[in-house]
Order: C-alpha cells, then sequence, then structure tokens
C-alpha cells in the first residue's frame, strides 16, 4: 500500500473513531430530550403545581390525579434508609480492608465484595420476597413484610460494593505521611484513623455516599418485588412503598401509547432523571476535590 | 484499661461490619443455592416450560439470555472500544474531549430503567424495531456503552507510550499502531472490562422490560425480530405475577440458582484472563 493510500486510511478511521466519542454526547443529549419533550406533553395536560404539590398517585381514577409527590416519598424513604445501613458498614469495611486486614485477608475479602456487585438485582428482590419479607413480617408482627424497610435492606446490600470500594481507594489515597506524622506524636491506631485518616479522606467518602445512594435511588426490580407497591405517602419504613422506578416498571407496560397516563411516565422519569444526575454530579465535585487536595 | 475497653471495641465495630458485608453475600447464595440447586435437572435446563408454567424447564429463557447478550455484545463492543481509542490514542485533551468524559460518566450513572424507557422511544416506535430481541439487546448495549469505553480505555492507559513510539518511529502510522500493536497488547485487559460488562448486562430486568422480554413464547424462538423469554425476567414473573406462586417456588429457585451460575461464570472468566495476563508481565 502506498503511503498516501495508508495516510488516508488513518484520517478516515480517525474520524470514525471520533464519530463514536460525539455519539456519546448525543445518546447523553438524546435521553434528556426524550425526557423533556415527553413532559412538556404531558404538563400541557396537568398543571405542575398539581403535579407537584397533589397528595395522590391515581392515574386509573376519572379525574386522573397525577401526584408525583407519593413516589417521592416512596423514592426518598428507601433510599434514605438503604443509606442509614449501608453508609456506616461500608465506610467501617473500607476501613478493615485497607489499614488492618493483612494481604492475604485482602486477597479473599475483595472478590467477596466483587461477587456481591455481580448478583443480579431481581436474585436479591427475589430474596426480599421469600427471606427478608417473612423475617421482617415474624420480628415486628405484621402481616406483610413487603414495606419500606424490606427495600432499605435490599438496596443497602447493592449500595455496599460500591461504597466500599470507592471509600477505600478514598482511604488508600491518603499519604502515608499522614498517619506516620500522627503516630509519631503519640497517637494510637485507632485515633489516627478516626481524627486523621478518615477525615482525610472525607471528600472521598462522601464521593462513595453519593454514587452508592445514585445507584439505590436508580433501582428498580428490589424495590418492584420487595416494597408492596402501595402508591400512598408513606408514614414510617414499615409502611408498603411504591418508588417511581417502580410505577414506571408498573404502569409503562399496560399504558396505550401517547395518553395523559404514558407522558406521566416519563415526566417522573424526568424528576429521577434530574435527582440521580444532581447527585452524580455531586458526586464528581467531591471527588475532584480529594484529587486537588492531595495533588 | 479503658483504653483496652475502646480498643476492643473499635476492633468489634470494623471486623464486626466487614463480617456483616460477607455474611450478606454468604446468605444470598446460601438461601438460593439450597433451595435451588436441587431443582437443577438436565430436564430443567433443556426442556420447554409446560402445564402453565408448573413444570418443565427453562429453556427458552437461557436462549434468550444468550442471545440477547450476543446482540449487545455485537452493537457495545466495537462501539465502545472505538470511542475508548478516540479518547486515549486520538484525542488531546480539550473542550470536546472534556465534554465526551463527563457525558460518559453521566450515561453510567442514569437509572436503567430510563435506558428503558428511550429504547422504547427510539428502538421500539422511532426506528419501528417493536418489542424483539433486537430492540431490547440494542437497550442493553447502550447501558452497556459507558462501563465498556471506561474499562478499554483503563486498558488502553497500562500500554506504555514507548511501545506506540517505536511502531511509529518504524513508519507505521497511527492506525497501524493501535491495530497492530496496542489493542493486541491491551486485549486481555479489554476482554476483562467487557465480559464483566455482560455478565451485568445478561442479569438486567428493568431495560427490557418495555423492549421485547415476554413471560411465555410459543416454542422457541430465535428471531430477532420477535419477543424473548429471559431468565431475570422469568424469575421476577415467577415470583411475583404467577398464579401459583407457592407452587413454583421450586422452580423460581432454579431460575435463581442458574442466573447467579451464569453470571458467576462470566466472572470467573474474566478473573482468569485477568489473573492468567497478570502472571505473564
Amino acid at each position: 500500500m502506498s503511503i498516501k493510500k495508508r495516510e488516508k486510511t488513518d484520517w478516515v478511521l480517525k474520524q470514525l473513531f471520533k464519530a463514536t466519542g460525539l455519539v456519546t454526547i448525543g445518546l447523553l443529549g438524546g435521553i434528556f430530550i426524550m425526557l423533556i419533550y415527553n413532559s412538556i406533553a404531558f404538563f400541557a395536560n396537568i398543571s405542575p403545581i398539581d403535579f407537584f404539590t397533589g397528595a395522590q398517585w391515581d392515574p386509573g381514577s376519572a379525574k386522573g390525579n397525577y401526584s408525583i409527590l407519593p413516589l417521592l416519598a416512596s423514592t426518598g424513604l428507601v433510599a434514605l434508609g438503604s443509606m442509614l445501613i449501608a453508609v456506616p458498614l461500608g465506610i467501617f469495611t473500607a476501613a478493615f480492608l485497607s489499614e488492618f486486614a493483612p494481604s492475604k485477608l485482602q486477597a479473599v475479602l475483595k472478590p467477596i465484595i466483587e461477587m456481591l456487585a455481580a448478583i443480579p438485582s431481581v436474585a436479591i428482590g427475589f430474596l426480599g420476597i421469600v427471606l427478608v419479607g417473612p423475617g421482617i413480617a415474624k420480628i415486628f408482627g405484621i402481616q406483610n413484610g413487603l414495606n419500606a424497610l424490606n427495600g432499605s435492606i435490599l438496596l443497602a446490600v447493592m449500595a455496599l460494593p460500591t461504597i466500599v470500594t470507592i471509600s477505600e481507594d478514598a482511604i488508600n489515597a491518603v499519604p502515608k505521611s499522614y498517619r506516620e506524622a500522627s503516630l509519631a506524636l503519640g497517637a494510637n491506631k485507632w485515633e489516627t484513623l478516626f481524627k486523621v485518616t478518615l477525615p482525610a479522606a472525607l471528600p472521598g467518602l462522601i464521593a462513595a455516599v453519593m454514587l452508592g445512594l445514585g445507584r439505590a435511588l436508580g433501582e428498580t426490580m428490589t424495590v418492584l418485588m420487595a416494597t408492596g407497591n402501595a402508591s400512598a405517602i408513606p408514614r414510617g419504613f414499615l409502611d408498603s412503598v411504591r418508588t417511581i422506578t417502580a410505577t414506571i416498571a408498573i404502569e409503562m407496560g399496560e399504558v396505550p401509547y401517547r395518553t395523559t397516563h404514558y407522558f406521566a411516565l416519563f415526566a417522573i422519569a424526568a424528576v429521577l432523571f434530574l435527582i440521580t444526575l444532581s447527585i452524580n454530579l455531586l458526586g464528581e465535585f467531591f471527588a475532584n476535590r480529594l484529587r486537588k487536595f492531595h495533588a | 484499661m479503658k483504653k483496652k475497653t475502646r480498643s476492643f471495641f473499635n476492633w468489634i465495630l470494623l471486623a464486626g461490619s466487614t463480617i456483616i458485608v460477607c455474611l450478606f453475600l454468604g446468605i444470598i447464595l446460601f438461601d438460593i443455592f439450597s433451595k435451588g440447586l436441587s431443582s437443577i435437572t438436565w430436564n430443567f435446563i433443556s426442556a420447554l416450560p409446560s402445564d402453565g408454567m408448573t413444570k418443565g424447564g427453562i429453556f427458552p429463557a437461557i436462549i434468550g439470555t444468550i442471545l440477547l447478550t450476543f446482540i449487545t455484545t455485537l452493537f457495545a463492543v466495537p462501539f465502545g472500544v472505538a470511542c475508548a481509542v478516540y479518547l486515549n490514542e486520538y484525542a488531546r485533551p480539550s473542550v470536546l474531549t472534556n465534554i465526551i468524559r463527563a457525558s460518559i460518566r453521566n450515561l453510567a450513572g442514569i437509572p436503567s430503567i430510563i435506558y428503558g424507557l428511550f429504547g422504547l422511544a427510539l428502538f421500539v416506535q422511532a426506528f419501528k424495531l417493536g418489542t424483539s430481541v433486537l430492540s431490547a439487546g440494542l437497550t442493553l448495549g447502550l447501558l452497556s456503552l459507558p462501563y465498556i469505553i471506561t474499562t478499554t480505555e483503563e486498558a488502553l492507559k497500562r500500554i506504555p507510550n514507548s511501545m506506540r513510539e517505536a511502531t511509529l518511529a518504524l513508519g507505521a502510522t497511527q492506525f497501524e499502531t493501535i491495530k497492530d500493536v496496542v489493542l493486541p497488547k491491551a486485549l486481555p485487559g479489554i476482554l476483562t472490562g467487557v465480559i464483566l460488562t455482560l455478565s451485568r448486562a445478561a442479569g438486567e430486568t428493568a431495560p427490557i422490560l418495555f423492549t421485547g422480554v415476554a413471560f411465555y413464547i410459543n416454542g422457541l424462538s430465535t428471531s430477532i425480530n420477535q419477543e424473548f423469554m429471559a431468565l431475570p425476567y422469568h424469575l421476577y414473573m415467577l415470583s411475583t405475577q404467577h398464579q401459583s406462586i407457592e407452587q413454583v417456588r421450586p422452580l423460581a429457585y432454579g431460575t435463581a440458582s442458574v442466573l447467579i451460575l451464569l453470571v458467576f461464570m462470566f466472572n470467573i472468566i474474566a478473573f482468569y484472563i485477568r489473573f492468567k495476563h497478570r502472571s505473564q508481565d
């Protein structure tokens, strides 16, 4: 092949590779536009005030009640519960892994965390039905264990690998000299961990929690299977709840094409999209702060 | 003495947390395998479902999941690798690459059910592919893209620059360098990332809900234009929607076991490639 031809091939392929990069921007833009376009069609029929302040999600009723509040409250409650469980467990596990576990133990523990991350969400949801649900019913003496607490426990399990992995990276990124300085001043290893290492890793730990939270908020199958799906504003963790994701999963299959109800599902998806996007951006902000701090 | 108690308490806090996390995995695997492995017989794996899903096997769901993952691979791998090559080999840091990287990071954070909606709007409706294994595979491909790009880029980054420079100095064009030196050398790393991503895609349910999965299809469909059965959806339906839920519980446990074994198989292959590659270096 002549040089000219080879250079031409090189140029053409470079443009092709570049095009794939542009498609990723197009994909994010496309998802955003699809959500906004369908949401606008929804808000042409239903006022945003009713959407954000009403108390009921009941598209089947004659008037059609489309309020996101009960769904938003459910999503928030389940995610909050999952973080209450997963954040301490995840950060302590990460601290144990990076500061105290001998390397042989690390070699066993890391694959365990990776295996936990690999289990499909539908299998975890299944355990919510057959194991966690009956357990909750027995402990609290209630009829049905499919509620917010069940969803929180399962989502905590799903968010843990993310939180552990990123927290561990954050703790590892704290320079050794910090620990040595603390120990040289007479602090013991616990004081060093809780007063020096973890505070120094804080931005990274926050990033880990944000990414775990983003995962919990966006998870569909586990909450769909394990939380009972009653669409009312929940009063506590033992109430059955119905998250935004579960609502889309239940109703999208049955709803007629391009009706108000159809558009409504895109509108709640748009709200979810904006929430997870802001949480991820926030996580990224803290991750960058950690990087700058140590640079 | 007081200091000792506190130290002991701290130790319990950290080691205890770690033990609980491990217990989660132990409980999941023990419960599913102890009740599910006995359901896995040759008939369960190789037969069609019968008697309203109360008997027979899950063969069509296994085939459906394999076909689905195959379509996802064909679509997402070339695309993702090409994008990673652009970012790591061709592009200099610029506003454009920053925007591309930011898009990729944000795509990875979008809930999977929103990919399902996008697949419905784009593939099923706009491209008129209908609810089919093709639409579902393409949807899962979009979901997998950011992970494939990120892991491929990491694999490319590990290739030392001296190798590229040596090839370029010998007169090869940049594409020839990538094709003959960089990609072959990065292949084990790329494969590991791709297989782990695909194992995630194979276990996903939400993105295929509206794009083509069905609880029951008549016989065995291998056409890409038709609806299909898939293992995760089968487990979901058996455990929540079936008329006689208690009766089909052993089948649900069996399906869960097969699904987890399939995903672990993917993971073990990926670990093996990574391990073998590391020991070569």
